[in-house]
């Protein structure tokens, strides 16, 4: 199933108004986005320059692939993405009754093609499996961020709170120390965002690929010589709702293009 | 004035033997040096006994695997692109701060302010999921952060 390319902002249009950027201390959550250079924003307005959109329409072709002993596709039981993923990603990491706990985009897949098409997991980190995050993540763009983080979401809530003001590694650094303290400052070349993730699978310049916001998440941990944790750990799950939540509201823009 | 002895991780009972002599700065990565706290803003004393050297220190300072100063600060060096904005700029700091301030915030800044972003450069305890590759050991040795000390020392307005 192919992606409708559009040439006009979508996420964009919205947030392109907003050229300043202020820390959370002012009040409304800022995408990263906003903290991005103009030449980066341009990037991820125009489909057809983003190269995001390449895995996201890989995502696509996967979708209305038969995989597995049961040899279904997505399509054969969720029928057309762009109706039964609108909003999907909005919405996510969300409790999930047979864990007893939170998952998150990429782990429901796995569990699906486990479960539903008998098919063997993905890789986290795998073409197959940012491809097809990707395109159903395209399926909410522009829509707000709501997680729900009432009832039995809230302990794992309070743990990804908890995760963010924790002090890690031989740099002793927090999430907040950067993404909330000093959100809008420069730290070297890069300007520090609030650390949303309304816009990933992200294709990042440094990576020249597309990745997945727990690939950041190791990223930022190995910055400051801590030791990370596993893709899709409990520990990331939860920190990606709590980050979720912190962006509530911003729409969501995958695939973004970030620096 | 208080004075407040940090008995710095003494890993091994070999090492607490060995508590009261002189450590060299290059000695096993488990074993700092002691050194005295004035105040909770001053740490007086060199922590080799000897001044440092202020043309390693620049070297220090700007390498980004060691003192990486400029992720953070500015500093007068305008062979190096891009200064960071997050902690205040080091020109002059030599006129603002003594000697043994500026060793206190290398060492360890959280003496003088619990909360502050910037890590210590001098410490191996305390610390929470440390990467293996750095379990034990501090960002600089005790010879390093003896040369950055000296090196800020020039920085007078």
């Amino acid at each position: 199933m192919r992606i409708i390319r559009l040439t006009s902002v979508m996420a964009g249009a919205a947030v392109a108004a907003v050229f300043s950027v202020a820390t959370v201390a002012t009040g409304e959550p800022k995408s990263g986005y906003d903290f991005a250079e103009p030449e980066t924003r341009e990037m991820q307005d125009d489909d057809f320059s983003n190269p995001g959109m390449l895995i996201a329409d890989y995502g696509g072709e996967l979708w209305s692939t038969a995989d597995g002993e049961a040899n279904k596709s997505c399509a054969d039981c969720h029928g057309d993405a762009a109706e039964s993923m609108k909003g999907v990603k909005t919405r996510y990491p969300a409790y999930y009754q047979p864990w007893s706990k939170m998952i998150n985009l990429e782990l429901r897949i796995n569990e699906c093609r486990v479960n539903n098409q008998k098919a063997k997991a993905w890789k986290y980190e795998s073409k197959e499996m940012i491809g097809l995050a990707s395109y159903i993540g395209y399926q909410s763009r522009g829509m707000p961020m709501n997680v729900d983080i009432g009832g039995k979401a809230t302990p794992f809530f309070q743990k990804g709170k908890e995760f963010f003001y924790e002090r890690r590694g031989q740099m002793d650094l927090a999430c907040s120390n950067c993404h909330e303290d000093n959100a809008g400052n420069m730290i070297r070349a890069n300007l520090l965002s609030e650390g949303p993730s309304n816009g990933f699978p992200t294709y990042r310049l440094k990576w020249q690929g597309v990745g997945t916001l727990h690939r950041r998440f190791k990223g930022c941990n190995d910055n400051i010589r801590a030791t990370p944790y596993e893709r899709g750990s409990d520990e990331y799950v939860n920190l990606e709702l709590y980050l979720a939540w912190r962006g509530r509201g911003l729409t969501v823009e995958t695939p973004s293009v970030r620096n | 004035m208080k004075i407040e002895r940090y008995v710095l991780p003494l890993l091994g009972a070999v090492v607490l033997a060995a508590a009261g002599m002189s450590v060299p700065a290059n000695a096993a990565a488990e074993e700092l040096v002691k050194f005295s706290v004035v105040d909770g803003q001053s740490i007086p004393a060199s922590l080799t006994g000897k001044p440092g050297d202020p043309v390693k220190g620049r070297e220090v300072a700007i390498h980004r695997k060691k003192g990486n100063c400029l992720a953070c600060h500015t500093l007068p060096a305008p062979d190096q692109p891009y200064h960071g904005e997050v902690g205040p700029g080091l020109n002059g700091v030599a006129s603002r701060l003594s000697e043994g301030e500026i060793r206190l915030r290398i060492v360890n800044p959280k003496y003088a302010n619990p909360a502050t972003i910037m890590p210590a450069f001098y410490r191996t305890e305390g610390l929470h999921r440390v990467a293996k590759k750095f379990q034990g050991k501090p960002m600089l040795t005790a010879e390093e952060v003896e040369d950055v000390v000296a090196y800020l020392m020039t920085l007078k307005e």
